[in-house]
């Protein structure tokens, strides 16, 4: 079956990265086209409404709806305290009074005659967007948000958790087959974006939390220990607001897997750079990766560099290089020998479309089409 | 206020001259894929003959829906040596010799499908009949609200501002009833100022299908806030649901706004025939035709990558639910994490590490579209489908219920069974027909997997035929019969189904070592009779367009459709597995030891040849 979904994530020294940041609902920007923007610098900002807290002013004080906006002292559009009292029922001969202090501060919005409802609406929240990258703005949507322009060294990756954050980039194995483990983790990496080679251990990245390090960023996890982390079984690969004080990234997939040499090389070669990252991850329509963003000094920008297309896919041919993403050989690296048109019959009795992937090794083995990606060199 | 009853009033369509039309053409826009077949008229009956497929085209860098329509239709037409596209890229009608189609139609779920936010009064009443008019229209829904939720109402107020639903279902009190307690919701939903999902340059559609004498004053809540639409009350009494006005205006809205602001989608519109319906809601349709012309209770599923849609006729009332976090790729992990692995691994007859399974669980969740290679891998994925079939099926059954909060009349015989209402109405004896349609069902290379998929994981009880839907053309069929009904019902008939067989089940619990059933099978070159032991399956060769008369004796308690311990004969369809007896009890209990697990399954995995080599 055809789809639309393209495996293969962009690995790319440098790249012309365009990014869109905007707001839920239209407010101010901040910024203007031309002008330069630091990773952290707000761009733009709204206020949204605020909470809205609704008080049944009728079974607060035991009366009829009907009864509820005589026996409000405020009208609608007053603003109220908290402890402020905001009614009180007319009793009975004068008696019998009962009154409310408003346990919220806020502005009343409405008043139901019908249910006896009063709305207060609390003060607006402040919404801000970040640049996220160290950029120039190249276009300012009105109301809505700006596109940033920057020269980066662009990483995707498979699969993070935790959201966007700042920091240098720090290598800490000394290859990319190498585990991440806590013994390579010191103090000087705190609020440094600290990359491994091969799993990262559920010790190392308890310890990464306690030195402050803002990000991990390795060719895989375990899944057994993601659990430990979260405090929950991961069930829909939908994430990014995960609050465990350390953005997770990985760029292979779950289990023991060593970093794509290439990713790892690029990293390495990009230490002491301040970088970006985002671990958000979606896995649906609308296919959302974790990324690492590392911004080229202008000065260093090379006119030459050919922009690299590796993300999306690609076509699939005879010399290319793949990845085996599936058991039983998941993970392993080769090169396309041959791409047979008819379809085979797997050992599990399917029939598909194969083809032939030449191993680092020289082993020649057989993978249905669907179980590889691409990658470059 | 006034609502035709027809369905699907909303779009004005050229009037069709039925007897005229020899080509139809029709589309499924899925969000990954769009599949367009072909239907012609052969020697005076409807027949599905070519299919094709493309990439639906609603994300950037296309961004326009009717590409990936082209796509499909061209590679249709390549098949058919027909042609189907002029040269401005339009659909060409009617057909002339070897060029265009009479009738184009098309369902769609691309871009997430239609998503919904659905609020009633009280969740077991107004709030659940609201929900069954969502869903049956083929929506998710996103979020269920209801006055006594549990939750407090600024607590409601901060869910309703987290989503971003395409439209909002109201409901609540009874025609002529207390007004105070819809509108107290219509409160709690204004303020929250929901934003629909695809820009801001539209009001959020809302529907009111509650107390008609409140609507009014739930208009005054709005104020021009959202796009308010006042239909028939869902529960205009307690006793019965009206679900068609609501269920026809979420469709309405679903043209008018959800799709008109999908890209391309104004075109494809213009292009169609008939409405274009969300896919799940041309399924139902399709399904309920069936039940009702045939006076059969119906049962079908569609599992997904993402999601798993059950849908129900019993006794002619549908029912259809999706399970939004059931599937085999995108959800594949929360399979395991809801069902838990132990349940998964007890379909499994061999050994497997769990801590490597379950890193290839979340490999197969972040790189959904591989595929299986070894057996091994095989027979895990059809261990995870069993368990989301199952779960899947339990919450179709815990929602397809009769009317809660109903009076019943009772018998002296209730004081012992007193129940309020609200009983599920699937009843797995009296199904009939279970159909299956999803990759790893429609996909698996041996029919036989398929059929045992089905029966682990629905057990259906006593005489049951079995049925895949052979190219997932049920959408296709469902639009089709709002329009032709007749050139629907055929092709379902010939091209859709392709029959398994029949399952026969005893239902009870049975004892392992104990004769459970006799059975005598009769049919062309067949003369069988024997008895079954409980714990035992029995595969009996009976094939597609063959019949066989079968006549059970239960033992004891154990029951197939005729009462406890009596007999019961019938005729019975064969298919590409064949005739299946099943003497496992029902419910279907396996040993909590693992061995002693797995030496069972190996035991039906060699009978059913679920595995050869």
């Amino acid at each position: 079956m055809a789809v639309a979904y393209t495996p293969g994530l962009k690995v790319s020294p440098q790249t012309q990265l365009r990014i869109r940041r905007s707001l839920p609902i239209s407010g101010e920007v901040k910024v203007s086209i031309g002008q330069k923007v630091q990773p952290q610098q707000v761009v733009a900002e709204t206020l949204l409404p605020g909470n809205v807290y609704p008080l049944n002013i009728s079974k607060m004080l035991s009366i009829p709806p009907a009864e509820v906006p005589g026996a409000l002292l405020k009208k609608q559009g007053d603003y109220v305290k908290v402890g402020e009292t905001l009614a009180r029922s007319k009793g009975i001969f004068g008696f019998f009074k009962n009154e409310l202090a408003s346990k919220y501060e806020g502005q009343i919005e409405s008043i139901s005659k019908i249910t006896g409802q009063v709305i207060l609406r609390g003060e607006p929240l402040p919404v801000q967007v970040k640049a996220f990258l160290n950029g120039t703005i190249v276009e300012v949507i009105p109301n809505e948000g700006v596109v940033i322009e920057a020269e980066t060294t662009f990483i995707q990756g498979i699969f993070g958790v935790g959201g966007e954050t700042y920091g240098q980039i720090k290598v800490a194995t000394k290859s990319a087959e190498e585990a991440l483990t806590p013994d390579l983790l010191e103090e000087s990496m705190r609020g440094k974006i600290v990359i491994g080679g091969g799993r990262m251990t559920y010790e190392a990245v308890y310890k990464a939390i306690d030195l402050g390090i803002a990000a991990l960023v390795c060719g895989g996890i375990d899944d057994q220990d993601l659990k430990a982390i979260l405090g929950y079984d991961l069930g829909v690969a939908v994430t990014g607001s995960e609050k465990i004080g350390i953005t997770l990234i990985i760029t292979e997939g779950f289990g023991d897997i060593t970093m794509a040499r290439r990713t790892y090389d690029l990293l390495k070669s990009r230490e002491g750079a301040d970088a970006a990252v985002n671990g958000a991850t979606q896995i649906r329509a609308g296919v959302m990766r974790p990324e690492i963003v590392v911004p080229i000094d202008p000065k260093h920008v090379s006119k030459n560099a050919i922009e690299d297309t590796s993300a999306g896919g690609g076509v699939m041919e005879v010399g290319v290089s793949v990845r085996v993403i599936r058991d039983p050989y998941f993970g392993i690296l080769g090169k396309v020998k041959a791409l047979p048109h008819e379809p085979v019959v797997l050992e599990s009795g399917s029939h598909a479309r194969i083809l032939q992937v030449e191993t680092l090794d020289g082993k020649v083995l057989t993978v249905p089409r669907a179980n590889v990606e691409l990658i470059t060199r | 206020m006034s609502h035709n009853q027809s369905s699907h009033s909303h779009i004005t369509h050229k009037a069709l001259d039925l007897d005229k039309i020899n080509v139809i053409l029709a589309t499924d826009c899925g969000s990954t894929t769009t599949k367009a077949i072909l239907i012609e008229k052969i020697d005076g009956h409807y027949r599905q003959t070519h299919r094709g497929e493309a990439p639906t085209t609603v994300e950037k860098p296309v961004a326009d829906v009717t590409v990936g329509v082209t796509n499909a239709v061209t590679e249709v037409g390549e098949l058919a040596g027909r042609k189907f596209v002029d040269d401005n890229g339009e659909i060409i009608r009617p057909a002339n010799g070897n060029v265009g189609c009479d009738i184009y139609i098309s369902t769609s779920s691309a871009g997430g499908g239609l998503q919904m936010l659905v609020a009633g009064v009280v969740k077991e009443m107004s709030a659940a009949s609201a929900t069954r008019a969502a869903l049956g229209a083929g929506a998710i829904v996103m979020e269920t609200l209801s006055s006594n939720d549990k939750r407090k109402p600024y607590e409601q107020i901060q869910r309703i501002r987290e989503l971003r639903p395409d439209m909002i279902l109201l409901a609540g009190g009874t025609d002529g009833g207390t007004k105070k307690h819809v509108v107290g919701l219509a409160e709690i939903i204004a303020p929250a100022k929901p934003l629909p999902r695809f820009g801001s340059e539209y009001r959020m559609p809302v529907i009111y299908a509650g107390n008609k004498e409140a609507a009014e004053l739930v208009q005054d809540v709005f104020k021009d806030e959202v796009e308010l639409k006042i239909v028939e009350n869902v529960r205009p009494v307690m006793e019965s649901e009206y679900l068609s006005p609501a269920r026809d205006s979420i469709h309405d809205l679903f043209l008018e706004h959800v799709m008109a602001h999908a890209p391309g989608y104004d075109k494809l519109i213009s292009w169609a025939d008939a409405p274009i319906m969300p896919t799940p809601g041309a399924v139902g349709d399709i399904l309920k035709m069936i039940a009702d012309r045939d006076q059969i209770n119906a049962v079908g599923v569609d599992i997904g990558g993402a999601t798993t849609d059950v849908f129900s006729v019993f006794d002619g009332v549908f029912n259809r639910t999706v399970s939004a976090n059931l599937g085999m790729s995108y959800s594949i992990s929360n399979v395991c994490t809801e069902a838990t692995m132990a349940k998964v691994l007890r379909w499994v007859h061999f050994d497997m590490d769990e801590r490597e399974l379950r890193n290839r669980v979340k490999n197969k969740m972040i790189r959904p579209t591989t595929i299986p290679q070894t057996r091994e891998a095989l027979v895990f994925e059809q261990a995870v489908s069993r368990e989301a079939l199952r779960l899947a099926y339990q919450q179709h059954k815990e929602f397809a219920t009769t009317l809660k909060g109903v009076q019943q009349q009772r018998t002296v015989g209730d004081v012992f069974s007193q129940q309020t209402g609200g009983n599920t109405i699937v009843n797995n004896m009296t199904l009939n027909l279970l159909v299956a349609s999803g990759g790893v069902l429609s996909h698996a290379p041996n029919m036989n997997q398929t059929s045992m998929m089905l029966i682990d994981a629905f057990e259906p009880e006593g005489f049951t035929t079995l049925a895949k839907d052979s190219i997932f053309m049920m959408p296709h069929l469902g639009v089709l019969a709002s329009v032709h009904p007749q050139a629907a019902l055929e092709v379902f008939e010939k091209d859709c189904l392709i029959y398994l067989g029949t399952c026969v089940a005893v239902k009870g619990l049975t004892k392992l070592g104990e004769v459970a059933m006799r059975y005598t099978v009769r049919g062309k070159g067949l003369d069988l009779n024997g008895s079954m032991n409980g714990g035992e399956l029995k595969l009996i060769p009976l094939w597609e367009g063959e019949t066989a008369t079968v006549l059970v004796e239960p033992t004891g308690r154990l029951d197939v459709g005729a009462g406890p311990g009596r007999p019961l004969e019938k005729e019975v369809r064969g298919g590409t597995t064949g005739l299946i007896f099943d003497a496992r009890s029902r419910p279907l209990l396996l040993p909590d030891d693992r061995l002693q697990g797995q030496k069972m399954i190996k035991q039906w995995v060699e009978t059913m040849e679920l595995y050869p080599n």
